[in-house]
């Protein structure tokens, strides 16, 4: 695996810069990764959009379904979009230090 | 004779069929994706087991499907497969393209890519085969800027909608398919390019009933075109068939499935039944030139096509039985961002519509959105004496 210089640290990242090692997940990380995403800088509705699904991924172990994610953040997908131009896979679940979604968001 | 590097692969190429592997051959000189390709193919074919690994998520700004992403499980051993992402562009209604717009395609795609393409995938899409992250976005704005393509769908989202040519070169198309097909495109971008559902859904459209795209098998949502009043006979051309000796009896009355038709020798007259005929095309398949869908023209829309992944293959059911299909095709857009919310909101992960609705009921579904039981949605009236009832009904 190779790694990247995240948040001043050295972050093992799968081919599509994914983290690997999630409880090593910090701001300073999520912001590094929002650069290479086009994401940066955050605003507070992205931090919303990461925090959201990071506890919903340390509490059930997957990425919410889209449905969840707009109706919880009262964000819409067009929103989402804008923030993280990836979209919520690609982009926020990156961010947010998910490991790669297989299919749900 | 110099050792081949795929002998296993070479095989495929003696039968008497096209070869993928001769087409694949004929790029691997050019481009070494393609050589990589055939190499990392052969070990799998010794192998037995697939080198790509399991998904990749790669994409182009702004998109949340259209591309999907593929790397080698060797990279070291295949590094020009190391990564090998499939671009799906969306297809022009009823696939006709311009010779410049195919060229045009084919030019970028060598440009940014394998030039391996593949006309057309299973959703209709034109299917742009294997390129790396770096490329995705530039080959993108070359496609979308210069040649005037789009990215077509994927994941779980609405997948490129597709039609058969209609009125463009069939006479017996109901409704225009090429103008409904596209217009539900550009409708429907949202749900194209940003995935939000349980799962895929597709819409395919046919002109008529002999449902060339097979929209019936392979759509969650065909849109099949008919006719409500009752198809048209022309006489004079009958006569001419049966003149000619064509047998009127057995290739055309016999084969009715419902026997709506009738066969007057005495009279040469063709009669129909039109309240028994569920416009099958048979008829008018088999005496073109004298018989012809009716006037008053619309569709029929069915649900819940799919082919077999978390349960078996469906056959779709039918929903609306005619609903009048012209621009700008309101009635139907209303209906189906109804079925879109029922399904989002009851689906679970990767459940089609159709398995929704057999897990929950037809019943169910269509007091969800609005829609009246009707006799065309059964095969045949139910045979037991037991009946569903609801315990707010007295
Ligand atoms: S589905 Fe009907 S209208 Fe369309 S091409 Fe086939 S025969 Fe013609
Ligand atoms: S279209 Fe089919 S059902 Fe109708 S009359 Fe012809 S053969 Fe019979």
């Amino acid at each position: 695996m190779p790694k990247a210089k995240l948040g001043g640290a050295e972050i093992e990242v799968d081919e599509d810069g994914f983290i690997q090692e999630p409880d090593k997940w910090n701001q300073a990380i999520a912001e590094d990764i929002a650069r290479t995403e086009e994401a940066f800088p955050m605003k507070e509705d992205a931090w919303k959009l990461v925090n959201y699904l990071r506890k919903y991924y340390l509490d059930f172990g997957i990425a919410p379904p889209i449905r969840m994610l707009t109706k919880q953040t009262g964000i819409d997908l067009k929103t989402i979009y804008r923030l993280f131009p990836g979209g919520p896979a690609k982009g926020a679940c990156k961010v947010a230090g998910l490991p790669k979604p297989t299919g749900c968001v | 004779m110099s050792e081949s590097e795929t002998p296993r692969l070479d095989q495929l190429e003696t039968g008497p069929w096209p070869s993928f592997v001769s087409e694949i051959k004929k790029m691997a000189g050019r481009k070494p994706a393609a050589r990589d390709l055939l190499r990392q193919m052969e070990l799998s074919y010794k192998d037995r087991v697939t080198h790509w690994k399991h998904g990749g998520i790669v994409g182009i700004r702004s998109y949340g499907g259209g591309v999907i992403g593929r790397y080698s499980d060797s990279p070291e051993q295949f590094p020009d497969v190391a990564a090998f992402h499939t671009i799906r562009v969306n297809q022009p209604s009823g696939w006709f393209y311009s010779t410049k717009a195919l060229r045009q395609i084919c030019d970028i795609w060598e440009k940014y890519g394998s030039g391996l393409t593949n006309f057309h995938g299973s959703t209709g899409d034109i299917i742009l085969l294997g390129t790396t992250t770096e490329k995705l976005q530039p080959c993108f704005n070359e496609l979308s800027d210069e040649a005037g393509f789009d990215l077509g769908g994927s994941g779980s989202a609405l997948r490129t909608p597709s039609c058969c040519l209609g009125p463009a070169r069939c006479e017996w198309s109901c409704i225009d398919t090429l103008d409904l097909c596209n217009d539900l495109t550009h409708s429907f971008q949202d749900e194209l390019h940003r995935p939000a559902w349980p799962y895929k859904f597709k819409i395919k459209i046919s002109g008529c009933p002999n449902d060339c795209v097979a929209s019936i098998a392979r759509s969650d949502l065909p849109i099949i075109g008919t006719w409500r009043d009752s198809l048209r006979i022309d006489q004079e051309e009958v006569r001419k068939y049966a003149a000619d000796g064509f047998d009127i009896e057995n290739e055309v009355v016999a084969l009715c499935p419902t026997d709506a038709l009738e066969w007057d020798e005495k009279t040469l007259t063709l009669k129909l039944k039109a309240e028994d005929c569920v416009r099958c095309m048979h008829c008018i398949n088999r005496m073109p030139k004298a018989l012809r869908p009716g006037l008053e023209r619309g569709a029929t829309l069915l649900i819940g096509g799919k082919a077999p992944i978390m349960k078996g293959a469906f056959l779709s059911w039918v929903l609306v039985p005619f609903m009048p299909m012209t621009p700008p095709y309101t009635e139907f857009k209303v209906l189906v961002r109804k079925i879109w919310d029922w399904w989002d909101e009851n689906g679970k992960t990767r459940e089609r519509v159709g398995e929704v609705i057999e897990r929950l009921g037809m019943a169910r579904f269509l007091r969800d959105v609005g829609l009246k039981p009707l006799p065309q949605m059964v095969f045949r009236p139910r045979a037991n004496p037991y009946v569903f009832w609801r315990s707010e009904q007295k």
